[in-house]
């Protein structure tokens, strides 16, 4: 009996101490490293513009699940639907030689692209939508990207216990050819729960890379000035891996 | 007994050093796997089948919430759970690689942990499970019985590989770059699925395994898997 309350004393403390690792101390700069090890891996396995799978309309999930932020609920979110989003725009700046400010018209007019893909959410549970929208690339060459630029940064309209949601991936995502600023899902404009008017599709990512209610793209050279300088909302304030792609 | 396997040379250890390394890394790396695998099915604890799932009525399992003492860390975040389970996936997968190379050059698994086909008769089986109901565990000639070679060959060869595989098919990144991985097990749900299974049927080996250890002198045991010596 006492060896067990021992052995179960140790265990409890092990735990405890690995907890503490884990928050500080050298593990915790090896969890940051196995984040870049799973990157570097995944991307010398495929081509760098390596496609996610596409689906059939037949696959395309019933129902598409609204995670995060549902509804904005801000007044200006507000004035913005009951116009329906006509006055909507999305600005192109940063570190870019000509910033653009787009109508939701304007992002019809872009060439399109349209792909039915799945969404992984990062707490396990997946669903398979049709999704439309202009390149970010295309978006990123009309506004002459300045060489400088080694992220891009995502602003969203929705305020999560009370902070912007902001989120941002590096070149090698923002010109994969699957990465649109989609406005319609299943062939209808985006719903409230889902992002409307604007969301970012970044199909080899985790959900919470998929910023929505989107109001501004801005290029940047170093995420240290962004927000807590993780590079999205969750990696600042609950640790989550920048990297999403596992 | 089997008349090909060639007697073990006298003063050889009873583990090979890379049986013993390997046998402690996995155990701590897959102890640590499962415990934040615990964590992180709290963050969505259903199941699904086929690609895509996500609503209660599409699920085949909900899970039970694993307690706080079960789990890494020993309160909920999905995120912590996650830098754990991503940085022992890497030690896990590579210590497996190392040790199964290095097993098929020396012939550790030839030698030790092949079985034959006359060995997987239901009689055969049926008298291996009574003799060691009656804690009779007599090797003949080499060095693990017909029960144990089956059980150390569906984890190492099937059960192992299986959560590195399953493991993988839910990663977004990596199913840009190896589609085929979901494929086979029809599905990422499907292969969470699958993960969450067998990750279980892992644990059920351990109790098994930490049982008939147990069962068959444990310090003897232990001193050979951790000095390589043959138990006295």
């Amino acid at each position: 009996m006492k060896r067990r309350n021992a052995l179960m004393a140790l265990g409890a403390g092990l735990i405890a101490g690995c907890s503490k690792l884990a928050e500080t101390g050298p593990i915790a700069g090896l969890m940051e490293r196995a984040e870049d090890w799973h990157r570097t891996a995944q991307r010398a396995l495929g081509a760098r513009q390596a496609l996610a799978p596409e689906y059939d309309r037949s696959d395309i999930s019933p129902s598409f699940r609204g995670n995060g932020t549902r509804d904005p609920a801000t007044d200006f979110y507000r004035a913005a639907q009951a116009e329906n989003f006509a006055n909507w725009t999305l600005s192109v700046g940063g570190l870019v030689g000509r910033p653009l400010s787009l109508s939701l018209a304007d992002i019809r007019a872009l060439p399109q692209r349209t792909q039915i893909t799945r969404h992984d959410c990062v707490e396990g549970w997946s669903a398979i939508g049709e999704w439309q929208g202009p390149q970010l690339s295309t978006l990123l060459d009309m506004a002459e990207l300045d060489e400088r630029a080694r992220y891009i940064v995502f602003r969203c309209a929705d305020r999560l216990n009370g902070a912007e949601y902001y989120e941002s991936v590096d070149l090698i995502d923002a010109y994969h050819p699957q990465t649109i600023i989609a406005h319609r899902l299943n062939g209808e404009p985006l719903p409230m729960k889902n992002g409307a008017p604007l969301r970012m599709r970044i199909e080899r990512q985790l959900g919470y890379k998929h910023a929505k209610y989107l109001t501004a793209i801005e290029a940047v050279e170093s995420l240290e000035s962004v927000g807590k300088g993780k590079g999205g909302y969750w990696e600042d304030r609950a640790g989550y891996q920048w990297y999403a792609g596992i | 007994m089997s008349r090909s396997a060639p007697p073990r040379p006298l003063h050889s250890p009873r583990h090979r050093l890379t049986t013993r390394l390997w046998h402690w890394i996995n155990f701590a790396s897959v102890t640590v796997l499962f415990m934040s695998g615990l964590n992180i099915s709290n963050a969505h604890p259903r199941l699904y089948w086929g690609k895509a799932g996500f609503a209660p009525e599409d699920a085949w399992a909900f899970i039970p919430r694993f307690p706080g003492w079960a789990t890494i860390p020993n309160y909920y975040s999905l995120a912590i759970a996650r830098d754990w389970h991503i940085l022992f996936a890497w030690i896990f997968a590579v210590s497996l690689t190392v040790f199964m190379i290095v097993s098929l050059i020396n012939r550790h698994f030839y030698r030790d942990l092949t079985t034959r086909w006359r060995e997987w008769r239901p009689g055969a089986i049926g008298a291996d499970i009574r003799a060691h109901l009656k804690l009779n565990f007599a090797h003949g000639a080499r060095k693990y019985n017909f029960l144990q070679r089956a059980a150390y060959g569906l984890v190492i060869f099937v059960m192992l590989p299986l959560m590195i595989l399953t493991g993988m098919a839910m990663s977004p990144g990596m199913e840009a770059s190896w589609p085929w991985l979901s494929e086979i097990f029809l599905g990422r749900q499907s292969a969470r699925s699958i993960h969450f299974l067998c990750a279980w049927g892992l644990f059920a080996f351990l109790i098994l395994h930490v049982a008939m250890v147990l069962l068959s002198g444990p310090i003897g045991q232990l001193k050979a898997m951790i000095f390589g010596k043959e138990p006295e």
